[in-house]
């Protein structure tokens, strides 16, 4: 059980899907990390965007990855607009209040898509979709390489734009002192958006990344920000290393597990690690104090 | 009068109104959309005890629901127990999930969305345990069998169905009107609005939390209990699902988070929107719960007091009004 | 010497690099009002935090009718017989006037009807209660002061911690809340004050202990404090006693207390 010949293959597999997991988890400590809320629809807002990128190949013959050039803002935009015209402003500000409203749209979203798509799961084809590349002794999904590629790349360049941009500026300087940043002239509201948008646009990548190696219903996304939100309450609320190492590190454990105790076990391990952190350490590893 | 018994006089109307139901109508349709509104309310009153008075809003009130009905079904069909004593079991049954999970999440100073993230945690365990767990019958779920005696908890006509639910949501109202006037009531509220001023005060946080979580998760296992009864059948996604998370915190909030009626009020406006969304486009899956939240959304960001907020707005405006033409009436007089 | 009602003793506490409280050490005797001042920053509140429970000292105890409170949650010092008003009030803004101070006579007192009626007392004795049934978000600044006093009161406490309670006050409202304080004391209170306005320090307090930088560097009677060069220069700054006494010759009167003038809140 225990030769490289086999844990290798899981160690991998357990990095490639880690690292779908930490970019999930990314789109949601970004957003905690700046406006301070839990994104509820983040789940939700996955499964569309694992919705469009099915349609965008079904009825427009596009390849996911291609998809993904178009996709990605149109979730952006999307983000913003959720946050600039209904979050913030249905909130008042009050943190209850946002609670709610995002789990509202979380269940408006959801279930319009059950309405409009009905509960069947859904697969495309790519011609590439069953293709491995030889690592060692193992045998990785052509897919699922190039997940892990684009995510460090997308991590890459969300961190250039964090550290570089006049924006990425803006939202850290807002992330730290909000009202220091408001004096200073930056417009929070917009700032918030553009957050917002900038975490659904992740999801939208990772949702190309997933969809030619993974399954589309309505409640797809559900277990994926699941295991983004333990990522996220493990590697600290609002840390971007933490988002990656976390999710790099979950998708290990769940693969290693996977060897010895299966699957439905390995959904509720998942959700017992997601309490147990919460409830003994909810600011996480490398994440602000609560 | 005094102004305790002022307050009982909405709930008395409101129980007498609906107990004068069935005299009127025999119609099948309204009882079981009255069942259903009723049940409804007795779920969300559970989870206003809560959030509205306690001010911790829970996303996984499905955690107790669930475990009332399926301790209800589980003692009847595993263990021939009379329903009866599995109802008040199942009641306990829930109440002491809704402790367990208190005391975790309390314990640990868990406030505001991680106390969200947490209940809605638990919910989620539950359900896939009892997804797949040999005694809940798994994937199948579990059948009650059909028994209609009132012996088994059970009845031919819809009738005393919606006198047992109305008796409960009574007992719910009162209960709660017992805590608004009780020094745990006001221990509550004060946690509520501002922790630290009530710690000082030598209110014991952490306890009152506990406390009103235990009491909550019976109110809503009671609605379990009674679902279990009425459909004779559940499964892990009907007993633990989000769905009735969400309608459980839906009812209040529509209706006016911590007030006495909120709930029920609530429940009646939210299925009746339901029942006029299927008559209007259809009964299609997913549709009643787009209206949900979107109604959610919408109450959130008008409406923070729900329909009980309005309504009281509504009244001081007119007293105002009124007292604005009082003066210029006695000046012409 | 009877002992001290409250005995602090060597209490420090570092906040990481931060050491906000030095071994701060002083004590309040009882039914006697013990102030507490300094320059902003110098640590009070936080000394309060601590006291009352909300914070754990790093290092150093708090002493209380003799026995050792230290880390002891703020609800059960509060059943105790502690105490605390909050520097930034912290009214139950959805309650009324009564039923804010009813949670605190609840305490005592199960029943609701005996808690209201204890608040309405509480409410005569500090001026309240003509506001009784107003919400606690109508109050202007002065009445959550005495808002937050009433609170505190109703709990029966035996010591009272008031964090700056005249703070935001013009000086016709300190005028009027002096009175108050001091009938609490006359029914067997013991305070300490956290206080910035000199006059009510010197009229009031009988102790005075003086924190800079989190540590105690002065203590005794209101006079000898203001007169104290140590004192001045940790308000003024360096070098600022000794400018002061140089430029008039003759011994000035203590710049933190104008002379038959009020002090003026900081």
């Amino acid at each position: 059980m225990l030769s490289p010949a086999i844990l290798i293959p899981a160690i991998l597999n357990g990095l490639m899907t880690g690292a779908v997991y930490a970019l999930v988890a990314l789109g949601l400590t970004l957003i905690y990390g700046v406006l301070h809320i839990i994104n509820f629809a983040h789940g939700a807002l996955l499964t569309a965007a694992m919705f469009a990128a099915f349609f965008a190949n079904r009825w427009l013959g596009l390849d996911p990855y291609v998809a993904a050039v178009f996709i990605t803002p149109l979730f952006f935009a999307l983000g913003y607009a959720l946050q600039r015209f209904v979050i913030g402003p249905a909130a008042h500000g009050e943190d209850r209040n946002i609670l709610l409203v995002t789990l509202g749209l979380a269940v408006v979203i959801e279930n319009a898509l059950l309405y409009c798509f009905r509960a069947d799961t859904r697969t495309i084809d790519v011609p590439y979709g069953f293709d491995t590349v030889q690592v060692g002794p193992a045998f990785l999904a052509v897919p699922r390489v190039v997940a892990f590629v684009a995510v460090i790349a997308v991590t890459v360049v969300l961190w250039l734009i964090m550290r570089l941009s006049d924006t990425g500026k803006a939202i850290r300087a807002v992330a730290k002192e909000k009202l220091g940043a408001e004096l200073a002239g930056i417009d929070v509201a917009h700032v918030y958006a553009v957050t917002f948008g900038l975490g659904t646009a992740c999801l939208a990548v990772a949702a190309c990344l997933l969809i030619p190696s993974y399954y589309v219903n309505p409640t797809a996304g559900n277990a994926f920000v699941l295991i983004a939100f333990t990522v996220v309450v493990l590697g600290g609320m609002g840390s971007v290393a933490g988002a990656l190492i976390g999710g790099l590190f979950v998708g290990v454990v769940e693969s290693l597990s996977g060897l010895w105790l299966g699957e439905s076990l390995g959904q509720i391990g998942i959700f017992v690690m997601f309490i147990l952190v919460l409830l003994l350490r909810p600011s996480g590893l490398f994440g602000e104090r609560a | 009068m005094t102004a305790q018994t002022k307050s009982l006089l909405p709930i008395l109307v409101a129980v007498a109104l609906l107990a004068a139901v069935p005299l009127v109508t025999a119609s099948n349709v309204v009882l079981n959309f009255l069942v259903v509104a009723l049940l409804i309310a007795l779920v969300g009153q559970g989870w206003n005890l809560l959030g509205g008075y306690g001010g911790q809003y829970s996303f996984g009130h499905a955690a107790f629901f669930g475990t009332g009905a399926y301790v209800v079904a589980i003692l009847q069909v595993r263990y021939g127990l009379n329903a009866w004593p599995a109802f008040a079991l199942g009641i306990l049954a829930g109440a002491a999930v809704g402790g367990v999970i208190g005391a975790l999440a309390f314990r640990s100073g868990l406030r505001g969305s991680y106390f969200a993230l947490v209940t809605l945690a638990f919910a989620e365990v539950l359900r896939i345990v009892a997804s797949v767990a040999p005694v809940t019958g798994a994937g199948v779920g579990t059948l009650i069998k059909l028994d209609l005696r009132w012996q088994a908890l059970q009845f031919q006509s819809r009738v005393p169905f919606y006198y047992v639910i109305l008796v409960l949501v009574a007992l719910s109202l009162v209960l709660i009107h017992v805590v608004e006037r009780s020094r745990f009531g006001a221990w509550l509220v004060a946690v509520r609005e501002n922790e630290d001023a009530a710690a000082a005060l030598g209110v014991d946080a952490t306890l009152v939390k506990i406390g009103a979580m235990t009491l909550s998760a019976a109110i809503t296992a009671a609605g379990g209990c009674f679902y279990a009864q009425y459909y004779l059948f559940i499964d892990a996604g009907i007993a633990y699902g989000p769905w009735i998370s969400i309608e459980a915190l839906l009812a209040p909030i529509v209706g006016g988070v911590g007030t006495v009626l909120g709930p029920l009020l609530g429940a009646l406006v939210v299925k009746s929107l339901g029942e006029a969304t299927k008559l209007v486009a259809g009964d299609a899956p997913g549709l009643d719960l787009v209206i949900y939240g979107s109604v959610l959304v919408l109450v959130v960001a008008f409406a923070p007091r729900g329909i009980a907020g309005l309504l009281t707005d509504l009244l001081r405006l007119r007293r105002r009004t009124r007292r604005a033409e009082a003066p210029a009436e006695a000046g012409r007089a | 010497m009877p002992e001290p009602l409250l005995r602090v003793d060597r209490v420090a506490k570092r906040f990481g690099g931060l050491l906000a409280v030095d071994q701060a050490s002083f004590e309040a005797p009882a039914g006697r009002i013990t102030a507490l001042i300094g320059p902003n920053g110098a640590g009070k509140t936080t000394l309060f935090a601590i006291i009352a429970g909300f914070l754990r000292p790093t290092d150093g105890r708090v002493v209380y009718d003799g026995a050792d409170i230290t880390g002891l949650p703020p609800h059960r010092l509060a059943r105790r017989g502690i105490a605390r008003t909050f520097q930034i009030v912290q009214p139950f803004a959805g309650l009324t006037v009564r039923e804010n101070i009813a949670v605190g006579a609840h305490l005592h007192h199960a029943s609701r009807a005996e808690a209201l009626a204890a608040a309405a007392a509480v409410a005569r004795a500090v001026d309240l209660d003509g506001q009784l049934d107003k919400p606690a978000a109508a109050l202007t600044v002065a009445g959550r002061k005495r808002l937050e006093l009433a609170r505190a009161l109703a709990i029966e406490p035996r010591l009272l911690l008031l964090d700056e309670v005249l703070a935001g006050l013009n000086p016709s409202e300190v005028r009027d809340m002096l009175p108050v304080i001091r009938a609490i004391v006359a029914r067997g209170v013991t305070i300490v004050m956290i206080e910035h306005v000199m006059q009510a320090v010197m009229s009031l307090a009988e102790h005075v202990f003086v924190l800079a930088e989190g540590r105690v560097i002065a203590a005794g009677a209101p006079r000898e404090i203001a007169a104290d060069p140590k004192v001045v220069e940790a308000y003024l700054g360096h070098g600022a006693a000794k400018r002061m006494s140089g430029g008039h010759g003759v011994s000035a009167p203590s710049p933190l207390v104008g002379e038959g003038r009020g002090g003026g809140s900081s």
